[in-house]
């Protein structure tokens, strides 16, 4: 057997125990091992209780977020020999209700995530007969960087202003939100306006910008969200001053 | 901690760990995050003392002098100087946040980042450059 690293994973099974606890497991560290195949060689040879989401292995399907050493990280993009002489410690994100071992509950973000509205609104439809709705490559570019987003949950996880209030809206609902608002088919911004600009909405983000940092598609949440800062007072001026523009 | 309703629904039981109170003392990133928070307080200081100043200067000369007596008092001192690095350390940080707030694009390209930063750190030496001439130039 080449070179062991050792993994502290986190446990937590709700019918025997009251809070999580760390269990050590030795596994083989190879050079092309992510922490994933690590969990993976865990459950197929050592202990086939231990639970944990994964799916694609390829940094697509955003399943697999957990700490890793304290920091938030895709699973399947973090390589062992990263972490040597170890150990690795792995936990659930953070911030999130653990439903077992390495498992979290998300509807918190499912439910904030649909509050946003995040898919195209339109006042008039074209008909059919019309066509498609057509988009230059700047148009697209707009907003292409906010839509590479994969509902990883790692800016949750970064986010110590989500951790403290629960009702914050969060870093990936909004930049989602901004996906749609800067896309040129979508007439919906007023609409998801008056619900982002609550105080839970962009207001409860004190620009940390750690979220920015955690993102491993690139996404850029935090920019996102003061971006959209500033198109809510610039809106909040004209309804100031032009009253009677109402939209 | 409040919790959200919809929790419950699906399942009844889960641990939620408690954010401890020192979270920005576990991570540098968030360590310098709270020191930019604080450094309002200092932002707000140097406001107060503006307004010192300028109170002072309006109660004639006897009360302007006992004011800068105050202000050499090595307490006095002691405290402006950190405001000073505070302020400093508050400025330089928000002008390195100015390009994610607002992406400019010129001909449909977003500019680099840096050149979004680079016009605040101008300005701050030009208007600081005219400021120093200003009350230097009696000496």
């Amino acid at each position: 057997m080449a070179e062991t690293i050792r993994l502290e994973v986190a446990r937590y099974r709700p019918e025997e125990e009251t809070e999580p606890t760390f269990e050590t497991f030795e596994v083989p560290c190879r050079n092309d091992w992510v922490v994933l195949d690590a969990l993976n060689y865990i459950k197929d040879r050592l202990d086939g209780t231990l639970s944990y989401r994964w799916s694609c292995r390829m940094g697509v399907c955003g399943s697999c977020g957990m700490m890793v050493n304290g920091e938030p990280k895709l699973t399947c993009a973090t390589f062992l020999t990263h972490y040597l002489p170890g150990p690795v410690r792995v936990e659930p994100l953070r911030y999130f209700p653990v439903v077992r071992d390495l498992v979290i509950e998300m509807t918190d973000f499912v439910v904030k995530l649909q509050s946003v509205k995040p898919w195209l609104i339109r006042a008039d439809e074209k008909s059919l007969s019309e066509g498609e709705y057509l988009q230059t490559p700047e148009q697209l570019d707009n907003y292409k960087q906010f839509s590479m987003c994969i509902n990883c949950l790692l800016c949750y996880a970064a986010c110590p202003v989500y951790g403290l209030d629960q009702h914050f809206i969060g870093p990936a609902a909004i930049a989602l939100a901004q996906r749609y608002n800067q896309d040129s088919r979508d007439q919906g911004a007023s609409e998801r306006l008056s619900i982002l600009s609550q105080h839970e909405g962009i207001w409860g983000c004190t620009f940390v910008g750690e979220c920015t940092k955690a993102c491993p598609k690139h996404v850029d949440p935090a920019g996102a969200i003061q971006q959209y800062k500033l198109s809510a007072t610039k809106e909040w001026f004209k309804s100031f001053l032009m009253p009677w523009s109402d939209k | 901690m409040k919790q959200t309703a919809a929790y419950t629904l699906y399942r009844p039981k889960w641990y939620r760990k408690r954010v401890s109170t020192y979270w920005w003392s576990r991570q540098w990133s968030y360590f310098v995050f709270i020191l930019r928070e604080l450094s309002s307080i200092f932002v707000a200081w140097f406001v107060v003392l503006t307004l010192l100043f300028i109170n002072a200067l309006s109660q004639g000369e006897v009360d302007f002098a006992r004011f800068q007596e105050w202000l050499k008092s090595p307490l006095m001192i002691a405290l402006n100087f950190i405001s000073f690095l505070f302020v400093l350390f508050h400025a330089i940080t928000w002008f390195n946040l100015a390009p994610a707030a607002m992406p400019v694009r010129v001909r449909g390209k977003r500019l680099p980042d840096w050149m979004v930063a680079a016009p605040n750190y101008v300005a701050w030496v030009a208007i600081s450059a005219v400021i120093a001439w200003l009350l230097l130039r009696g000496n």
